[in-house]
């Protein structure tokens, strides 16, 4: 009886995706897509695990376990890169998270329509340029010889400085300028929620005469709480994720102690010196810790706020 | 009490007012500077007498941008790649976003699991660059439009909007024998002009800016795009080295020079936003809220 139930279930399903085929057929190449340039790559991490020899490919190459990894630990150079990774990972959610949320909170304290448009069309903009451009303006402004700011800092008598060409400033330059060309853009979505909020809490508020601090700390943060969870916990994933290529429009022989990042040496060893499987076995070390931090950060934040991602 | 929460709420607002002001000047006055320096002689910026306004007004450096044929080609890469790649773009969102957006899809949230799982796990740089040549896109200019088609998030972004248009109306065209396709070309897409607009923009700005993906997979130099020519006149030492300079570099400025490129390449993007912007934001806001 139960059998025969589902057999008919079966054929009616069947008969319903038969009636409605054109649009699975509509959909098989972006699925295709995915499987193909996502999940086949994914699968190709295995090298990571060989000693991937062109001319064997992976059926042909030898496996050795482990040995990749280890030999990733013991190099001196690989530490130094992971931690300027961590570091410049760290700085970014001090600093490049927590900022579109003060200017949010800052720019929703405007009551000038108007000048609060304009404000947002030029904050916004920069996110629209590439790093390449933005590499070239900070480039341009931070020149020893013509730049802007060593102008300005000559006024004063300080001697010019080749800010790009020091270790000592690459961080703050990359954070700057991260800063710089995102910090609008990031403000967009808390500016959304801000306006979701039911005004009649502030209302309440002030009857109990609480001032626009307190409100802010009683009313407007705990409202935005569930967006900032869900973006720090995007945020915590993509941890090791600097971005390839923010470092590398600025990276030069002279800063390179600073700002070589994971992300930029996989490249080097991998597509360079053509060391595939040593620099696919950072890439998965990579990706890894990257996704063991999320799942810890969501049960973390699960357990606190009651907030995850899943 | 009274009088002095007044006096420190109008306090506050006052700072915010200059705070703001100067944010908004610290994002406007670079852009002020690459123009000035852009169009000023070779010795006002060598002195730094350079600010927001051009000094010896010249236009050389555009002169010589503009002669410069590998920069014209590399012109012409980024439009045909901005274009075509673009169009790639959205065929294939929508094409996938229809069938997801319409609860006749049975098993749709499988699917969505399985796209919005590539958002977490990411292969590593090399298996991918490996798939492109198995599949023989290095060197060729499908290597920076293929395996960019779809975005997830532009994905969701689309089957959001499709999502919300009233299934009856689906519904009455298919009574009227209209076909799927049929539906999603003269229903659904006219439809969602917006959504596409949006969705469009993101893709175009990604494909206009697009330097990464060159750098992984062409060689050939007749084939990058602007932004990676761009990259090569930006760094100042290999143009001095290699004797690039087909001028004096004493009547000249380097930076000069730099600035104009930087400018012909950011120009298309200037003159678009205001358009974009009428739509970008709303893009912004479907996508994040449905994800």
């Amino acid at each position: 009886m139960h059998k025969q139930a589902t057999g008919e279930e079966g054929r009616l399903l069947l008969g319903f995706i038969w009636k409605y085929r054109t649009l699975y057929l509509l959909s098989i190449p972006g699925i295709l897509y995915f499987l193909v340039f996502k999940y086949v790559p994914l699968l190709g991490s295995v090298i990571a695990f060989q000693n991937y020899n062109l001319f064997a490919g992976f059926g042909g190459s030898q496996w050795v376990g482990f040995e990749h990894f280890e030999r990733m630990f013991q190099h001196y150079d690989f530490l130094r890169i992971l931690k300027n990774t961590l570091v410049l990972g760290a700085l970014d959610i001090l600093i490049a998270f927590t900022a579109p949320i003060v200017l949010a909170l800052l720019l929703n304290e405007v009551r000038l329509v108007l000048y609060k448009k304009i404000v947002q069309t030029i904050v916004y903009a920069p996110h629209f340029l590439s790093w390449v451009i933005v590499s070239g303006i900070f480039a341009g402004m931070l020149s020893p010889t013509s730049g802007i700011v060593n102008v300005i800092i000559g006024w004063f008598g300080v001697e010019p400085i080749y800010f790009l060409g020091e270790n000592s400033y690459i961080r703050a330059i990359l954070v700057g300028s991260g800063l710089w060309r995102d910090v609008g853009w990031g403000t967009i979505i808390y500016l959304a929620a801000l306006t979701g909020i039911n005004p009649e809490l502030y209302e309440a508020s002030e009857i109990d005469g609480a001032g626009r601090w307190k409100q802010t700390l009683k009313i407007t943060l705990p409202s935005l709480l569930p967006v900032i969870t869900v973006l720090f916990l995007l945020k915590i994933g993509d941890f090791m994720d600097y971005g390839f290529e923010r470092v590398f429009v600025f990276q030069n022989p002279l800063n390179i102690t600073d700002s070589e990042i994971l992300d930029t040496y996989i490249y080097k060893a991998g597509l360079k010196q053509m060391q595939y499987s040593y620099a696919t076995a950072i890439g998965l070390f990579k990706s890894v810790v990257g996704l063991f931090l999320l799942v810890i950060a969501n049960a973390l934040s699960r357990k606190a706020t009651g907030e995850s991602l899943y | 009490m009274i009088r002095r929460e007044h006096w420190s709420r109008k306090g506050f607002l006052a700072a915010n007012y200059i705070g703001l002001t100067g944010l908004s000047l610290t994002m406007l006055l670079p852009f002020l500077n690459v123009i000035a320096q852009s169009l000023s002689g070779a010795a006002a910026i060598d002195r730094g007498d350079v600010m927001f306004w051009p000094v010896d007004f010249t236009l050389n450096y555009y002169r010589y941008v503009f002669d410069d044929i590998s920069i014209w080609r590399a012109f012409g890469i980024t439009v045909y790649i901005t274009v075509v790649g673009t169009l790639i773009n959205l065929t294939f969102t929508s094409s996938l976003a229809y069938p997801l957006s319409r609860t006749e899809y049975v098993g749709r949230k499988y699917v969505l699991l399985f796209i919005l799982m590539t958002m977490i796990f990411t292969a590593p740089l090399i298996p991918q660059f490996m798939l492109m040549r198995e599949i023989r896109l290095i060197n060729t200019l499908w290597a920076l439009m293929i395996p960019t088609a779809i975005s997830a998030f532009n994905l969701i972004v689309l089957r959001s909007f499709f999502a919300q248009i009233p299934a009856e109306l689906i519904d009455s065209a298919r009574m009227d024998g209209c076909g799927e396709l049929r539906i999603l070309w003269s229903l659904m897409l006219p439809l969602s002009k917006p959504a596409l607009a949006t969705v469009g923009i993101f893709y175009s700005v990604t494909n206009w800016n697009k330097y990464m993906d060159a750098l992984y997979y062409l060689n050939d130099r007749r084939l990058y795009p602007l932004q990676v020519k761009l990259r090569e006149l930006l760094i100042n030492d290999d143009l001095v080295d290699t004797g690039n300079l087909p001028f004096d570099i004493a009547s000249q400025s380097v930076q000069g020079v730099q600035m104009a490129v930087i400018l012909v390449a950011t120009l298309p993007i200037i003159m678009l936003y205001p358009f974009m912007q009428r739509y970008f934001i709303k893009g912004m806001l479907i996508g994040s809220i449905k994800s």
